[in-house]
């Protein structure tokens, strides 16, 4: 097997542009373009009064053939250049001693920061050009996600166990309190319990989904990378499934409405007993909406300094020994099982939360909600920030779910696009491609840089170059 | 006893759809050592791409058995060749710049190449099933169950039934004939066993590599247009579900073992069906996911694959 090594020491070989090979490569590139695009792309097929027909889209095609073929060649040229420059000018030495760079000297206040513009950011939000609603609204949703991506992180990014169904925590969250709140509580304790089932629920649905993330971990323990990656998305979807066909428990799916998060028992409406009504303030249905933020802010940072803590303790450092080799791990004395079953646990344990909120927050919940689609998006949330990162994923999590929202926006985007599709429609699209460009050309995610855990002396940041593995 | 028979023909057919996609798995398998986790995407885009050729052709079940057969050979043919580059070009784009990369790279990387494919074909062809008038009609009657009231149970074998069994046998025979008697097929085992070594004894290893996957695609636009012509619809997400399928018919075979891929595919396809029938339809997938678990589980080597040793 040919392992493409990139020599940066030696001096780069002369890139000659040579006119034919790079027309001919230029020409099978434009030939493979046309052969994927001429059966799905130019011959759509379209429904009129039931009857299935074809109309022609060449111009389309052949706009894509098109662009294919020039950036094809924009690429050749930039390596050629490249190459030539840097045989011209003599190679520098390299210096031993990196001079430290941007993010070595602020990297530091990357997450203050950050945590300063998230406590703040309900009151900033009146200034946003969308109105502060919709603002908090979209914050409460990239601020799930961040929890979801790194509850998931100490599965994948720590325990460097690929889970492909981890929606399937975030559904026994949901479904938890779904069931208990309009179920059980109110058969045990009365319908008084009701705006207290969220802070009752929120534990039990973290136990529960922790306990799920147990017993779906023993069968996988002794399975590898991409075998456990399939199982646990068979899991994923075994649970919706059953969710779905699973009628007298589940509502199957139409799905349940529950009831939404009180602030410790006063209900966000305009009524008596209130929130408003208790603190004597006119009612406003922001309050629901900062209320909201503020909560799973607190969430999502309870993952961060629990994960951030673990990963300190001998369980975490055992994590991240396991990511890097098992066998090694298990000759060292380090019990493989448990190390697998807590992250299972943990990161399951997170999920559950999140769904758990979740479904306080929409009120309302249905199987379509915990769809593979949703496990991969949060994955790519994980492998974009850089496995491993909690950083990382916090930015890789809002530039995911913000591009979503800035897709909807784009009516510039329209005029380019063929009539009838929306941008919006290529949001899953660009994710998918994210993936595998950052797999390509950024392995180790946006943030490559790794605080080690654990230290002699000195704390040292690694770069990613340096870990055999590629995330440290 | 009649409609167990009956279920045993809808149940082998299924499986040489699942067992032809589940070839694509195996060998790609066996060669890099990766799930092509994009490969039943593959599958849908031959699927789909035959059922646009075929609309295109303006074919019906009311043309002429000639001119039917005419047109299919010529459907197949192209959605193999399409299918074909898409793998093809799969491999270039998504997995071959990231061998030496690290364990998980070139798996997420198929993750997202899976997304790429199925949105790329719902936004291209609009999320909508596909349907189709039968084209393939008429069967033959099996066995008849002669009943008082009237109300017989007739066993009956569709002629598309026929033709999707005996293609597959087909295709197979013609498949283990490339890979065992044929120089390509040599590369190809060698390249499997020991790829250093095959490339020292001058056989170009990423030209083998790009060959399995266009192998695997064509068989797997094979099934696909297959499938469209059984059930008369398609769309852009059934490449999962049967991707997954397929994959635990490879993983139940053993993976890496092409007859293992064909058996595990029929034995699938069976328990489906027979699920269905004599269970419950809703769960029959399941039925399905709960024996790839199992299988992973207590049997990793599958039924013809041999026990895979780590070595340090």
């Amino acid at each position: 097997m040919s392992v493409a090594v990139k020599d940066t020491t030696s001096k780069a070989e002369v890139k000659t542009l040579d006119a034919f090979s790079l027309a001919k490569d230029l020409i099978g590139s434009a030939i493979i373009t046309m052969l994927i695009l001429t059966p799905i792309v130019a011959l759509k097929t379209t429904m009129q009064q039931g009857v299935l027909f074809i109309s022609g889209r060449w111009v389309l095609a052949a706009e894509l053939t098109a662009a294919v073929v020039i950036g094809r060649l924009l690429i050749h040229l930039y390596t050629w250049y490249k190459s030539n420059v840097a045989a011209n000018e003599v190679a520098p030495v390299k210096t031993v001693v990196k001079s430290a760079s941007l993010s070595d000297k602020y990297g530091k206040y990357v997450a203050p920061a950050l945590l300063i513009f998230a406590l703040l950011l309900p009151m900033l939000s009146y200034g946003s050009p969308w109105g502060e609603k919709r603002t908090i609204d979209l914050a409460i949703y990239i601020l799930t996600y961040i929890m979801l991506g790194w509850g998931l992180n100490v599965v994948v990014g720590l325990a460097g166990l690929l889970d492909l169904g981890y929606v399937a925590f975030y559904a026994v969250g949901a479904y938890a309190y779904a069931l208990l709140s309009t179920v059980l509580f109110p058969y045990l304790f009365g319908p008084g319990i009701l705006p207290w089932a969220f802070y009752i629920t929120l534990p039990l649905a973290g136990l529960l989904a922790a306990t799920w993330g147990i017993i779906l971990g023993f069968p996988v323990l002794r399975l590898r990378g991409d075998y456990l990656a399939i199982v646990t998305l068979a899991f994923g979807e075994m649970i919706r499934l059953v969710l779905i066909n699973w009628f007298s428990l589940t509502n199957g799916p139409q799905g349940i409405i529950v009831p939404k998060a009180t602030f410790f028992g006063l209900p966000f409406k305009d009524e008596a007993g209130s929130f408003s009504a208790f603190f004597n303030i006119p009612y406003d249905r922001i309050h629901f909406y900062f209320f909201l933020y503020y909560l799973i802010l607190a969430l999502a940072l309870v993952t961060y300094f629990v994960t951030k803590r673990l990963r300190r303790l001998p369980i975490g450092r055992a994590w991240e020994a396991l990511r890097e080799d098992e066998i090694a791990c298990r000759s060292l004395g380090i019990n493989t099982t448990t190390t697998k079953l807590t992250a299972f646990a943990i990161g399951a344990m997170f999920g559950g939360f999140a769904g758990s909120f979740f479904a306080a927050r929409q009120g309302f919940v249905s199987p379509e909600s915990f769809v593979y689609i949703e496990s991969a998006l949060i994955l790519a949330i994980v492998v974009l920030g850089g496995l491993g990162s909690q950083i990382g994923i916090v930015f890789s999590a809002i530039a995911i779910m913000g591009s979503f929202e800035i897709f909807r926006e784009m009516d510039f985007m329209k005029a380019v696009l063929p009539t009838g599709t929306e941008p919006i429609q290529f949001r899953m699209l660009a994710v998918g491609l994210a993936m595998v460009l950052m797999m390509r050309f950024r392995p180790r995610g946006f943030v490559t840089k790794r605080e080690p855990t654990v230290f002699l002396k000195e704390k040292k940041s690694i770069s990613g170059d340096m870990v055999a593995e590629g995330h440290g | 006893m009649e409609y167990f028979l009956q279920q045993l023909i809808n149940g082998l057919t299924l499986g040489s759809i699942y067992g032809l996609i589940a070839i694509g798995y195996t060998m790609v398998y066996g060669i890099i050592g990766m799930i092509n986790f994009a490969h039943g995407d593959v599958f849908m885009v031959g699927s789909v791409v035959s059922f646009i050729v075929l609309l295109g052709l303006g074919v019906t079940g009311g043309s002429g058995s000639f001119t039917i057969i005419l047109a299919l050979a010529l459907v197949v043919i192209i959605a193999m060749l399409i299918a074909a580059v898409y793998n093809w070009t799969i491999e270039r784009v998504a997995y071959r710049p990231l061998r030496g990369s690290f364990r998980l790279a070139p798996l997420i990387s198929a993750i997202g190449m899976s997304i790429v494919l199925q949105e790329f074909v719902r936004i291209a062809q609009e999320g909508r099933p596909k349907p189709i008038q039968p084209i393939v009609t008429g069967g033959y009657e099996v066995m008849r169950r002669v009943s008082a009231n009237g109300n017989d149970f007739v066993v009956k074998i569709s002629n598309m039934q026929i033709l999707i069994i005996l293609s597959t046998i087909a295709l197979m025979a013609i498949f283990t004939m490339l890979i065992q008697r044929t120089s390509l097929g040599r590369a190809q085992r060698a390249c499997e066993q020991d790829q250093k070594m095959a490339s020292l004894l001058g056989i170009n290893v990423d030209r083998t590599i790009s060959i399995t996957f266009i192998l695997g695609a064509a068989l797997a636009a094979f099934a696909g247009m297959m499938f469209f012509l059984y059930y008369n619809v398609t769309d852009f997400f059934i490449g999962f579900l049967a991707g997954i399928k397929a994959f635990t018919a490879a993983v139940l075979g053993g993976i890496g073992s092409i007859p293992g891929a064909m058996l595990g595919g029929m034995v699938i396809g069976l328990i489906e069906v027979m699920w269905s029938a004599y269970f419950s339809v809703e769960y029959k997938d399941v039925a399905a996911f709960t024996i790839l678990v199992i299988v992973l589980i207590f049997m990793p080597q599958g039924l013809l694959g041999k026990p895979e040793v780590e070595k340090v």
